[in-house]
């Protein structure tokens, strides 16, 4: 089938799931920032989520979108370095126009993979998954209890400093790949493409400025800490 | 001749296309600001022939700009350092006196090199045989406004089929992707009504035939336009993009 035979149509793939993708964030970016404001507005939408159908179902699909976006990633690396060709360039310069992140997606996208891997087993593991597995999360906070987890982890500096790579890689990742998805769509003319790479650094700054936000309030102790139980308390003085 | 300046030419020299290859540096010719890059290929060729060597094999025709022969990967660059312009349109000016200049011919799987710095870019013309042409006949050219064209297409159409076809597109793409080519090709027939009449067809086997030829995929880099001697514009590959999708979902 051309979706899956024809260049286009695999860049296709890279488009449509790297668009969901997008969007999934800016739910989460937005989701977060309420943690800075209050932990029980954040462990509300935790207890929401937590392991109902729907929050399960959701998860799938992030599950399979970030899999297909991988695994064409890949495919398609492969392809074009058969297509460059063994000889390079002994002498090759970038022209002007080329934004570094562009050429550099797979690396950045590496870099986000292995982001995402310490965020599940920090997080999903003793959240989503625990509740599913029927365990109690660990001994740090309940499964429901998210404000009381990111206190736990950004108040370690070095967890917070790879939170904060992270975020920067995602936001080179995504400044290129958000108006390069709609390109791939064919939504795009001189003018539109403009607008495109516009739109595109400020959704991605948005994206990560709110991100970037919550790991840095939590990490420099700017957030009161509400809850009594025990375990925040010993977070908070962490 | 005043104005007389030297260059050290580091060329890649290759025998065939199996051959292994290297760079050859030839130091001191001489040549002047005005000369021509091509032209003082020429004058070191002479010098080879003289002294009994093998000359340097590159392509090159019209030596204005239009034919889309001339190719070479010069100091890292398609066609040189100036932009908006082919490698016969590269006068020496641009170089500083005693510079080493580094001369590669293009470097992509689907443009094998056949000898030194001449590829083999018949994969451009199995693209265009595929669908890049009009098969009906249009007959005699009609009054101008007896077929209404807006400006705006008209000229898109004009600056898409600016496209010379030489190749500086795949040579400066990291992925060795032909779409800037294809999408030119495909853009200045899909704007027209002539065009549009085949442009399903058109736009899957061009499509088809880049894919099968072993080009590789766009990422949308933009290194193509900015290094397009005719300055082609990535808004084509959108295009191609919008009426391959729209092709396919019609099927």
């Amino acid at each position: 089938m051309w979706l899956f035979n024809s260049s286009i149509g695999k860049k296709l793939i890279m488009s449509i799931s790297g668009a969901f993708l997008v969007l999934f964030l800016l739910f989460h970016a937005t989701m977060n920032a309420v943690a800075i404001f209050s932990a029980e507005g954040y462990n509300a939408i935790c207890e929401f989520l937590g392991a109902n159908w729907y929050a399960l179902v959701g998860t799938m699909v992030i599950a399979f979108f970030v899999l297909l976006h991988f695994v064409y990633a890949f495919i398609l690396t492969i392809q074009n370095r058969k297509a460059r060709g063994n000889n390079a360039y002994a002498i090759s310069e970038k022209p002007k126009n080329v934004e570094w992140a562009s050429q550099n997606m797979l690396v950045l996208g590496l870099i986000v993979i292995c982001g995402i891997l310490l965020h599940l087993s920090q997080f999903w593991a003793h959240m989503q998954f625990a509740e599913i597995a029927g365990t109690e999360g660990g001994n740090v906070a309940g499964v429901a209890d998210g404000a009381a987890w990111i206190r736990f982890y950004f108040s370690q500096p070095w967890i917070a400093a790879c939170y904060v790579v992270w975020l920067v890689a995602l936001w080179f990742h995504l400044s290129h790949g958000v108006w390069s998805a709609m390109q791939t769509l064919g939504w795009s003319n001189k003018i539109w493409f403009e607008r495109w790479r516009c739109i595109s650094t400020v959704v991605t700054t948005i994206i990560i400025a709110a991100f970037i936000a919550v790991v840095l309030a939590f990490a420099f102790h700017l957030v009161p800490c509400e809850c009594t139980k025990a375990c925040c308390v010993a977070a908070c003085i962490n | 001749m005043d104005n007389i300046m030297k260059v050290n030419l580091k060329v890649w020299r290759q025998a065939g296309p199996k051959e292994q290859g290297g760079f050859v540096t030839y130091e001191n010719v001489e040549t002047t600001p005005d000369t021509s890059f091509l032209e003082t290929l020429d004058i070191l060729n002479e010098s080879l022939i003289e002294k009994g060597q093998e000359p340097i094999v590159f392509d090159h025709d019209c030596r204005e700009g239009i034919c889309g022969m001339c190719s070479l990967f010069i100091n890292g660059h398609p066609h040189g350092p100036a932009t908006g312009a082919t490698t016969c349109q590269l006068y020496m000016r641009r170089f500083k006196d005693g510079e080493t200049i580094t001369v590669e011919p293009w470097r992509s799987a689907a443009f094998p090199v056949i000898k030194d710095l001449m590829v083999n870019r018949n994969a451009f013309d199995q693209i265009q045989q595929a669908g890049g042409y009009v098969s009906f006949n249009c007959g005699g050219a009609q009054d101008a406004n007896a077929l209404p064209i807006s400006k705006v297409d008209a000229d898109e159409a004009m600056d898409s089929a600016t496209c010379i076809g030489c190749g500086a597109c795949v040579a400066a793409c990291k992925n060795g992707s032909a779409m800037l080519f294809v999408s030119a090709k495909v853009s200045q027939f899909a704007l027209l009504p002539q065009g549009r009449v085949e442009a399903v067809k058109r736009v899957k086997a061009m499509v088809a035939k880049m894919d099968e030829l072993g080009f590789g995929n766009c990422t949308n880099t933009r290194a193509c336009e900015a290094e397009c001697p005719k300055k082609i514009s990535i808004s084509n590959i959108a295009r191609l993009n919008r009426e391959f999708l729209k092709a396919k979902l019609k099927d």
